[in-house]
């Protein structure tokens, strides 16, 4: 459709402030550029207009390597509600490598090593092998997609992701006939997290999805948030965001994508299968076994005292993502 | 020692000076409500600090009896009613916590979530039952049930550090994580045991 909608994000940018593709694929030869012609000038402004320049939803905290995206233009991918401040986005975590308390991973995951890093493709593919990080993050260009993130404990945020559809990955490597699930393994080194081995869970952390989904151009394979790289706690170097689903379906810090036949046994779902099911689509009507998911708490912007929000089907991606499930009993497959 | 604390813990003085301890854990954590340094989910921050301050001070009361009569600080009996009150205004703004920033006081709600979650029944149980034990703590009560049946009453407590202690495994139990709920399960235990033992001993 060529009208823009509010969804499909397209008016809340100014035309000026978009990077050309051309000049963006060659940011690197442009800064040596500035650095070695006299004539650099003009593009050294431009330069540094880049590095503090706003974005839509505000200013990179300016804690780590910036890497940016263009607006995704993919339905439903840039949300205009209030992002979540990067403090409480990079200080209230789940990952259960590095501890289980929320504040124990930002506290903790400065051991993890992101580089060298590289993802392993296994499984029902033409072309199995292994990608290192910098490949990836050359696979297809950076987008920046405003997604809301539910988790299945009844708090949300709304976060600036960078990265690419997932699907630009899985089409490159030609999944077979015969491969229906994607399974998705998380790192789990010992040396480097610490609560690797509790008993919480069975390590690695698997997550997985259905191919649809996997494909689906909303589940992003995610290098970056705020404009910068991911910071340790929020599973640095890579990882997937699945922005429909509760957030313990987004595995962090991915070493293995695993195309297989069959449904794969996840983290979460291996240690309580009554409590969470593989699909764990955010669905206000299936509440939690102990408690219920009608409402959420918005980090960083409900106060106190303000009343919970009420939780969104499908976590407010209904339209984009319901026919995946179509006639589908979602309080069995929750 | 012995005679100085008996001394100090029989002074006019000792009974603010424990009022004013107490009320500190209230204080910090209201000052830092408003000063917004409980972190990104405060809501969650409150109600779980008022839970820790509960047990916390559940254990409290419950070493009182056991240090006096193991030190011979007698005079701590003094302050035994007041740190039992004490559980109660921490269980008190632990269910309001609750009650307020995680249900927004919708009474509906919170009825239905008490049905809902054990856990949840387990505490509002301990916190009917502690109320019951506020609510006779004076002296015209004990006067008006007689100490035999107020004994008994009071004795309550131990079923209150039992929900208690099974209210906080139960909400520990989603992560399997176990380390501090066996601390307070340790400590809680010791205090009953010492009681047990004692009553076995004196047969």
């Amino acid at each position: 459709m060529l009208i823009p909608s509010r969804t499909s994000g397209f008016d809340h940018t100014v035309p000026s402030e978009i990077t050309p593709q051309s000049v963006y694929l060659r940011r690197r030869e442009l800064l040596k550029a500035t650095a070695t012609l006299a004539a650099g000038a003009g593009l050294a402004s431009w330069a540094s207009r880049d590095a503090l320049a706003q974005t839509t939803w505000g200013t990179p905290p300016g804690k780590l390597v910036a890497l940016r995206g263009q607006p995704s233009r993919v339905e439903g991918a840039l949300t205009m509600e209030k992002v979540t401040p990067y403090k409480d986005a990079s200080s209230y975590n789940n990952f259960y490598e590095f501890g289980t308390d929320k504040a124990d991973p930002a506290a903790n995951a400065h051991t993890l090593k992101t580089s060298p890093w590289s993802v392993e493709i296994e499984g029902l593919v033409k072309k199995p092998g292994k990608l290192n990080l910098e490949d990836l993050l050359k696979l297809s260009p950076m987008e920046e997609r405003i997604y809301r993130l539910r988790c299945v404990e009844g708090w949300s945020m709304v976060i600036p992701w960078v990265g690419y559809s997932l699907a630009e990955l899985i089409r490159r490597v030609e999944p077979l006939g015969s491969a229906k699930y994607v399974e998705f393994v998380s790192l789990a080194d010992p040396k480097t997290m610490p609560f690797v081995g509790s008993r919480v869970l069975d390590w690695p952390y698997v997550e997985g999805l259905r191919l649809d989904e996997a494909m689906h151009p909303l589940t992003l394979l995610t290098y970056g948030m705020y404009g910068e790289v991911l910071p340790n706690q929020s599973g640095a170097p890579v990882r997937v965001v699945v922005p429909w689903k509760y957030g313990f379906k987004s595995g962090k810090s991915i070493v293995k994508i695993r195309f297989v036949e069959k449904q794969p046994g996840t983290a979460w779902n291996k240690a309580a299968a009554n409590e969470y099911g593989f699909y764990s689509n955010v669905n206000p009507s299936v509440d939690h076994p102990r408690w219920s998911q009608a409402t959420e708490r918005r980090i960083g912007e409900d106060g106190l005292f303000a009343k919970k929000r009420k939780t969104l089907m499908f976590n407010g991606y209904e339209a984009q993502v319901g026919q995946l499930y179509a006639g589908m009993d979602l309080k069995k497959f929750y | 020692m012995r005679l100085l604390l008996n001394r100090w813990f029989s002074s006019a003085g000792a009974k603010p000076v424990w009022l004013v301890l107490s009320m500190l854990p209230a204080l910090w954590l209201t000052w830092a409500a408003f000063q917004d340094l409980l972190g990104a989910n405060p809501a969650e921050a409150l109600v779980r600090a008022t839970g820790d301050w509960t047990l916390r001070a559940l254990c409290l009361v419950l070493a009182v009896t056991p240090v006096r009569t193991v030190s011979g600080v007698v005079a701590l009996a003094r302050m035994r009613r007041m740190a039992g009150l004490f559980v109660y205004f921490y269980a008190s703004l632990h269910l309001l916590s609750y009650a307020w920033f995680d249900m927004g006081f919708e009474a509906n709600d919170i009825a239905k979530d008490i049905a809902k979650r054990p856990f949840i029944l387990v505490g509002f149980t301990a916190f009917v039952l502690l109320s019951a034990l506020a609510g006779t703590s004076f002296d015209r009560a004990i006067k008006a049930m007689g100490g035999k049946w107020w004994r008994r009453l009071h004795r309550g407590v131990y079923l209150v550090a039992g929900l208690a202690l099974l209210h906080f495994f139960w909400m520990r139990a989603g992560k399997n994580n176990f380390a501090e709920v066996a601390v307070y399960a340790v400590l809680l235990g010791g205090l009953l045991g010492w009681r047990v033992l004692r009553t076995w001993r004196n047969r």
